[in-house]
C-alpha cells in the first residue's frame, strides 16, 4: 500500500477531486497548507513598511491507494492539477506499513 | 445764528431719536430668525444622515460575507472608496447638478455649494444648507455603493473608481433632479386641473435603490461572471461566503441606518418620523418572514443568507411608500418584496447574470416594487402625492383608480431608461479603456494581495526584510 501526496493550487482542488474518482479511488485528505518550491514570493507594502510574502496558499492531498492502483492515482492528480504554470505543485509517493478501518477493526487491503 | 443752530441741533436730534427707536430696521429685518422647531428639523435629519452614513459599513459587511475571503480587503476598498469619491464628485457638481435651480433637465447652481447659506435658514421649516448637503450625500452614497455587491471578486479598482465618481457626479443627481429636484418627472401630471396625480417616492425606492440596482446590473453584465460560477452545462454553481456573521451584522447595521433613511425623507422632526419609522420596521420583517417561508419551501432549509436578503427587500420596498401606507400595507408590501427576492434571484442565475450579493434583486428589482406599490396601496397624503387614498385600493382618491399607478409606472420607465443607458455607456467605457475586470490569474489568486498589496486575513507570522 502507498501514501499519495500531492501538493496542488487550491483552485485545482476540484479537477484532481474529480479525477481520482474517475480513476476509482475514494476517500482523500485535504488541507490548507502554505509553501513554495522554485516558485518564488513577491515583496508588498503595509501601511509603508515592505515585506515578503514568500509563502503561497496551497492544498495538500493525501491518498492511499493500493500498490496497483498507484500509476492510476497519481495520472489523475497530475492531469487534474496541472495548469502549465509555475507553481503547479508535487506528486511523492511512499510506503505505508500499516492501515486499520476505525469502524470495522479491516486492515491491509480492506481497509483502502 | 442761534436758529440756525438750533435747527441742526434738532434735525440730529431727530435723526438720533429716529435711529434710537427703531433698531430692527435696516439690514437685520431680511434675516429668518429661527424657531426651537426649526433647530429640531434640522438637527434630527442631520442625525438621520449620520444613520444613513452608516449604512456605508452595513454594505461592506454584506457583501464581504457573501464573497471569498481572497477578495476581502478588495471589497472593503471598493466600500471605502466609494464613499470617499462619491462624496467628494457630490460636493463638487452632484448636489449641483441635483438640486441647482429650476430647469427641467439638470440643476445649474450651487457648484460647491457657492450661494448658499451655511449658517442659517432662510424661511421656517427649511434645511441649512450643511444639513441638507449632509443628508443628500449619504444618499448619494447608498446609491453608488450598490454596484460594489453585484460586481465584486472580479472588478478592477481603477474601474470601479471611474464608475462612482461619474455616478455621483452626474447619473443619480439627475435621477434626482428630475425628480426631488422639481425636473422632468416631477412635472408629469396624470390627473386634473382639480385634482393633480403626481409622483411619490419619499426617501427613494426609485430614485436611490432602483438605481443602484440598475447601475449594479449593468455592472455585472459588462463585467461577467467570476470564473467557475456557471458551468460548461448551464448549471450554476454555489461561490459560498466566507463570512456568515459579516453578513448578518451587515443586515443588522443596514436595518438601523434604514430607520435614518426613510424617517428622516421626512425632512422635519414631527409624529410622522416614529410613525414611518414603525411602517419600515413592519415591512422589514415581513420582508424576512416571506423570504424565509418562500425558501424554506423550496429548498428545505431555511437559508440564512436569502432571509438576510429578504429583510433587505422588505426594507428597499417599504422606501417610497413609507409616508403614505398605513401599518398592514407596509406589512404586506414588505413581504411581497420578501417573494419577489426570492424568484428574482433565481432568475438572474438562469440568465447567467452572476450577482454575488443579489445587490440587483433586492435593490434593482425590489425597488421598481417599492415604487410601483403606491400606486396600489397609497393610502395617506405623503407630502408628495397631495391627496388621501391615491392607491388602486382605495380607489384612488377622486384621481381615478389607475392614474397613480401609470403615473408610477411611468417614473419607474423614466428613470430605468437613462439609468440602464448612462451606466451601460459608463461600464462599457470603462470596459474599453482601463479595463473593467481583472486578469484570471488575479481573479484565482484573489484580488487582495495584487490590487491591495495586503491580504485580508494574513497570518501572525509575516516576514519582513
Amino acid at each position: 500500500m502507498k501514501l499519495i501526496t500531492a501538493v496542488i493550487k487550491p483552485f485545482k482542488l476540484d479537477d484532481v477531486k474529480d479525477a481520482l474518482k474517475g480513476a476509482g479511488i475514494t476517500g482523500i485528505t485535504v488541507s490548507e497548507v502554505r509553501g513554495f518550491g522554485r516558485q518564488g514570493g513577491h515583496t508588498e507594502t503595509y501601511r509603508g513598511a515592505e515585506y515578503k510574502i514568500d509563502f503561497v496558499p496551497k492544498v495538500g492531498i493525501e491518498v492511499v491507494v493500493d500498490d496497483a492502483a498507484v500509476d492510476a492515482a497519481v495520472d489523475a492528480i497530475k492531469t487534474g492539477a496541472s495548469t502549465g504554470k509555475i507553481g503547479d505543485g508535487k506528486i511523492w509517493v511512499s510506503d505505508v506499513d500499516r492501515i486499520v478501518r476505525i469502524r470495522t477493526g479491516e486492515e491491509g487491503t480492506d481497509a483502502i | 445764528m442761534r436758529n440756525r443752530a438750533l435747527r441742526i441741533i434738532s434735525g440730529l436730534g431727530g435723526v438720533v431719536a429716529v435711529l434710537a427707536i427703531t433698531p430692527s430696521l435696516g439690514f437685520a429685518q431680511d434675516v429668518y430668525e429661527p424657531t426651537t422647531q426649526d433647530v429640531l428639523n434640522n438637527i434630527w435629519v442631520f442625525m438621520a444622515g449620520v444613520l444613513v452614513f452608516f449604512m456605508q459599513a452595513g454594505f461592506a459587511l454584506v457583501e464581504a460575507g457573501l464573497t471569498r475571503a481572497k477578495n476581502v480587503v478588495n471589497i472593503f476598498a471598493k466600500n471605502l472608496a466609494d464613499a470617499i469619491v462619491g462624496v467628494l464628485a457630490f460636493f463638487a457638481c452632484g448636489f449641483a447638478f441635483a438640486y441647482g435651480g429650476d430647469s427641467k433637465w439638470i440643476g445649474d447652481s450651487m457648484f460647491f455649494l457657492s450661494g448658499g447659506d451655511a449658517f442659517g435658514i432662510a424661511e421656517e421649516g427649511a434645511l441649512s444648507l450643511s444639513t441638507d448637503f449632509f443628508f443628500q450625500s449619504v444618499f448619494a452614497a447608498t446609491a453608488v455603493t450598490i454596484a460594489s455587491g453585484a460586481m465584486a471578486e472580479r472588478t478592477k479598482f481603477t474601474g470601479y473608481l471611474i464608475f462612482s465618481v461619474v455616478m455621483c457626479a452626474f447619473i443619480y443627481p439627475v435621477v434626482v433632479h428630475w425628480t426631488w429636484g422639481g425636473g422632468l418627472i416631477a412635472q408629469l401630471d396624470y390627473g386634473t386641473d382639480e385634482v393633480p396625480v403626481v409622483f411619490s417616492d419619499f426617501a427613494g425606492s426609485g430614485i436611490v435603490h432602483m438605481t443602484g440596482g440598475i447601475a449594479a446590473l449593468m455592472g455585472a453584465y459588462f463585467v461577467g461572471p467570476r470564473i467557475g460560477k456557471f458551468g460548461a452545462d448551464g448549471s450554476t454553481r454555489a461561490i459560498p461566503g466566507h463570512s456568515i456573521p459579516f453578513a448578518m451584522l451587515g443586515v443588522f447595521i443596514l436595518w438601523l441606518g434604514w430607520f435614518g433613511f426613510n424617517p428622516g425623507s421626512e425632512l422635519l422632526a414631527d409624529f410622522e418620523v416614529p410613525r414611518i419609522a414603525l411602517n419600515t420596521m413592519l415591512a422589514a420583517v415581513s420582508g424576512g418572514l416571506a423570504t424565509t417561508i418562500v425558501i424554506w419551501a423550496k429548498t428545505g432549509k431555511p437559508d440564512v443568507a436569502f432571509i438576510g436578503n429578504g429583510v433587505l427587500a422588505g426594507l428597499v420596498a417599504i422606501t417610497a411608500g413609507c409616508g403614505a401606507f398605513n401599518y398592514a400595507m407596509s406589512a404586506i408590501v414588505g413581504a411581497i418584496g420578501g417573494v419577489i427576492v426570492v424568484f428574482s434571484v433565481l432568475m438572474f442565475d438562469k440568465i447567467k447574470i452572476d450577482d454575488p450579493v443579489g445587490a440587483i434583486s433586492v435593490h434593482g428589482v425590489v425597488g421598481a416594487w417599492g415604487t410601483l406599490a403606491i400606486g396600489i396601496f397609497a393610502r395617506y397624503d405623503d407630502a408628495f402625492l397631495g391627496r388621501e387614498n391615491a392607491g388602486l385600493i382605495y380607489g384612488g382618491g377622486d384621481a381615478g383608480p389607475f392614474a397613480q399607478l401609470a403615473l408610477q409606472a411611468t417614473m419607474i420607465l423614466i428613470i430605468g431608461v437613462f439609468v440602464t443607458i448612462t451606466t451601460g455607456a459608463v461600464f462599457a467605457a470603462i470596459k474599453a479603456t482601463v479595463g473593467l475586470r481583472v486578469s484570471e490569474e488575479e481573479e484565482i489568486e484573489g484580488l487582495d494581495v495584487i490590487e491591495h498589496g495586503l491580504p485580508g486575513y494574513a497570518p501572525d507570522a509575516v516576514t519582513s526584510r
